[in-house]
């Protein structure tokens, strides 16, 4: 360069070999230092298994919420002041409302896109819960928050209880006729705490109900307090799981200290970048075909006025149930109310099952002593009671989450709301113990099966030129050859499976 | 078969051969994978362009999503598949480094924080002390205008509604109620006369009224002069978690809250017969006065709505 004369060659060659991008690189990390820690970033691999798309899901679909929320408060106005309705909804036309009631009517008729954003919000936040849950499932079912997880066990619990809580305050925010009902039992639930209950319902709610911060307070919280811890606890939740590696299920060449799969870039960027759009893509068909939440069709909120037959949104429905199902036993003492009849199902219950949520990793290492650092999965089958205990909990749930619609049922199937409501009763309280067992003896009996959990491999049956038959067996699928590191240690409290003779992967007869 | 049976060992992505199998696509006909992965795309790029149009002409909200969520979806399906059969089919393998630091490391680091702390903190304790109290002080003061300006205090405003001796009972419009207006078996809302429209009489002061025929319904001890020719009043939130009351099953003369299907006998006090409320919707004195208007005696004698700590 001294004779001062560039000419595009010169400059191409000046760039080195990866040209414009490699030296914009290079005056990066000359400043930033980011090549060393970029490729190994970039060189990191994830198992490949579809059960790790759940907490994708789960991520992808909170973009989607973020993205469809800010479209949302351009429009939606978070105040209780009365107005006269005089939009293009014309069956509305001339009622008074609130002016939060009114703008969500109007973002959803008047400004283009509005009902398909608010639609998708719903039902993306919807899904964002539903895919915790079920990554949640995965995980404890694979026993992946044993150390060194269970920090990232308690941020995961910690969400979906922040993803509850914003879901309902979402839900609030129009202001209609159910979602004021639903505000006035939440009221309720919160005054039925013994001692503070009556302190907390007025800081909350600012005074008695309905009062006039309860929307503005929801908003802040939905739009900006909890929507914050939750990104903050999902870097979080992602910084532990790069820094601890992915688990992964045990396999060929699978080990406690190794991770075997697809590298960050190109592959697991490809995958999952085309999963977040076909996550965004298929709520947007959803917003587009199924109708959610259609306020306009439930009025404004009057206290004075309620509707039939609604169930709040799908995570709220076990509280409902719960509440539904539990006897009428208040409790007088000195002087004192403790509403029983509110207070366990609505405030007891949730914290104990969220506390059990919160305790699992410490009580299950407390029954185990099992204080090793597992980065290979448990199959659920060969952990039988940590799999029953798992169905036991979800039986119960699902039982609550049928007994919110007990009036719908008896309606439906023309039998008494009583019938019905004992039945329901029975079934919460029964449920947990009929399906500890199954699960229990299901997942010991997949377990001692020979080759049980996994996919069989085919025998592959060829002509020879002499006519003559042979069958060879297929090679196993990667994720299917057993391992030969048995999950480390056995805990004394399952009965070890049946010794199986060490064989050849490829030589595994099968059985049709 | 050879594909099926050729088998792979995990390798590290770093150093590798650019003709390395590992990094060989995986699928068997690239060609055709290609040409169906670029006919998502073209479909994707189609609808997207398509959400454009819909969103300029301003047409109907489902053909934004079909075509918003069609193109996405598209794009996506081609990139996923792109990314599973025409890039580095691996296995790739890398080794996990152990989180825990050499013993050498975490001896220092707890004796920095052990020795060093303790070499200031430790001998200074009456400063440290002091730091605490105050910062700790300005925690629990700091307490008092973040939580206690956000709401009155309840004082008696939950034992109290605005009923009052002479007032008239009005409806949602703030007409007065009189004597024959409501046929026996019938009911409606009321409120204080000049709350109807409010937050508080709405939320706290609504009373269900009902006409029953004399006959037929059981008089409470003491509430003998409260339902003047078969008028008789209830709170209208349920005592359970304060949904308002709002059906009547007029055979059984069951007041329903369609919330948990709490039932109240309105013919006897209502009394709960089902669900999950635990006491009887609080009853409010009435009389008729000389005009025919129909008038409260007094408040509630009791709180209304669900139970509460401070609610004997």
């Amino acid at each position: 360069m001294s004779d001062a004369v560039t000419t595009r060659r010169s400059r191409r060659q000046s760039r080195g070999p990866y040209g414009r991008l490699g030296s914009a690189l290079n005056e990066l990390d000359d400043r930033v230092g980011v090549a060393k820690g970029g490729r190994s970033f970039l060189d990191k691999i994830f198992p490949d298994h579809w059960s790790f798309m759940l907490g994708e899901i789960a991520l992808y679909s909170f973009v989607v919420v973020l993205v469809t929320g800010v479209f949302l408060t351009l429009y939606y106005v978070p105040s209780q002041a009365l107005v006269t309705y005089h939009g293009s909804y014309l069956p509305l036309d001339g009622t008074s409302m609130t002016e939060a009631y009114a703008s969500t009517v109007n973002l959803s008729f008047a400004v283009r896109a509005g009902l398909l954003m608010r639609q998708m919000h719903h039902w993306s936040a919807d899904i964002f819960i539903g895919a915790i849950v079920v990554h949640m499932a995965r995980v404890f079912f694979t026993g992946a928050f044993r150390k060194p997880r269970e920090l990232n066990w308690t941020i995961g619990v910690t969400l979906l209880t922040l993803a509850i809580v914003n879901g309902f305050l979402g839900y609030s925010l129009p202001d209609d006729l159910v979602s004021g009902t639903g505000i006035r039992i939440a009221y309720s639930i919160i005054l039925s705490v013994p001692l503070v209950g009556t302190y907390l319902a007025f800081f909350i709610f600012g005074g008695n109900f309905p009062g006039t911060a309860v929307i503005p307070r929801f908003f802040i919280l939905h739009v900006l307090i909890v929507p914050a811890l939750i990104v903050g606890l999902v870097g979080a939740h992602l910084f532990l799981l790069v820094r601890q590696k992915h688990t992964q299920f045990p396999g060929e060449g699978r080990t406690e200290r190794n991770v075997v799969g697809s590298p960050m870039f190109p592959v697991f960027m490809a995958k999952t970048t085309g999963f977040m759009l076909i996550v965004a893509g298929v709520t947007a068909l959803l917003g587009a075909f199924a109708q959610i939440n259609p306020i306009w069709q439930f009025g404004p909120y009057e206290a004075a006025r309620i509707s039939y037959a609604v169930q709040p949104d799908w995570y709220m429905a076990f509280l409902d149930g719960a509440l539904r199902i539990f006897p009428s036993w208040s409790f007088h003492s000195f002087g004192y109310t403790i509403p029983f009849e509110v207070t366990i199902p609505a405030v007891v219950f949730p914290g104990l099952l969220f506390g059990l949520a919160y305790a699992w990793p410490a009580i299950e290492r407390r029954v185990t002593h099992d204080d090793a650092l597992h980065n290979l999965l448990d199959r659920p089958s060969s952990r039988p009671k940590r799999t029953a205990a798992g169905v036991a909990v979800l039986a119960m749930l699902s039982m609550l989450f049928i007994a919110s619609s007990t009036d719908v049922i008896a309606n439906f199937f023309h039998v008494s709301l009583n019938t019905v409501l004992w039945t329901m009763r029975i079934l919460v309280l029964v449920s947990p113990f009929v399906a500890y067992p199954i699960g229990y003896f299901i997942a010991k009996e997949i377990h001692a099966t020979r080759g049980g959990g996994r996919r069989k491999t085919v025998n592959v049956v060829e002509r020879t030129a002499s006519g003559e038959y042979v069958a060879t067996p297929a090679p196993a699928y990667g994720d299917d050859v057993p391992t030969e590191l048995a999950p480390t240690p056995v805990p004394t409290f399952i009965t070890p499976p049946e010794a199986v003779p060490p064989t050849d992967p490829g030589t595994r007869t099968v059985d049709r | 078969m050879s594909q099926m049976s050729e088998h792979r060992t995990p390798v590290s992505i770093q150093g590798l051969a650019a003709d390395d199998p590992h990094l060989a696509p995986a699928a068997r006909h690239p060609r055709l994978v290609e040409r169906v992965i670029a006919l998502n795309f073209v479909v994707g790029l189609v609808l997207v362009i398509g959400f454009g149009a819909c969103y300029w002409v301003n047409a109907a909200p489902w053909t934004l999503g079909a075509t918003m969520g069609g193109g996405l979806f598209f794009l996506g399906v081609g990139l996923v598949a792109w990314g599973k059969y025409l890039m580095p089919r691996g296995p790739f393998v890398e080794e996990r480094h152990p989180l825990a630091s050499a013993a050498v490391e975490r001896d220092a680091f707890a004796a920095a924080i052990v020795e060093r702390g303790g070499g200031v903190v430790k001998r200074r304790k009456v400063l440290g002390g002091l730091l605490g109290g105050g910062l700790g002080a300005f925690g629990i003061v700091a307490l008092f205008p973040l939580l206690r300006s956000l709401g009155p205090l309840p004082k008696g405003t939950l034992f109290h509604t605005d009923w009052r001796s002479g007032t008239y009972a009005v409806d949602q419009t703030g007409r007065r109620v009189s004597v024959g207006e409501l046929a026996i078996g019938s009911i409606m809302t009321v409120f204080p006369e000049g709350l109807e429209n409010t937050d508080r009489g709405q939320a706290v002061d609504q009373t269900v009224l009902i006409r029953i025929s004399n006959e037929n319904f059981v008089t409470q001890k003491g509430r003998e002069t409260w339902a003047p020719q078969g008028y008789l009043a209830y709170s209208k939130l349920c005592t359970h978690l304060g949904c308002p009351v709002g059906l009547y099953e007029q055979q059984l003369q069951l007041l329903v809250c369609p919330c948990h299907q709490s039932m109240f006998n309105a013919t006897n006090g209502a009394i709960p017969e089902f669900g999950p409320a635990p006491r009887p919707l609080p009853q409010l004195p009435l009389y008729i006065d000389a005009q025919g208007y129909i008038r409260a005696q007094s408040d509630y004698h009791e709180p209304v709505g669900p139970g509460f700590w401070e609610r004997s």
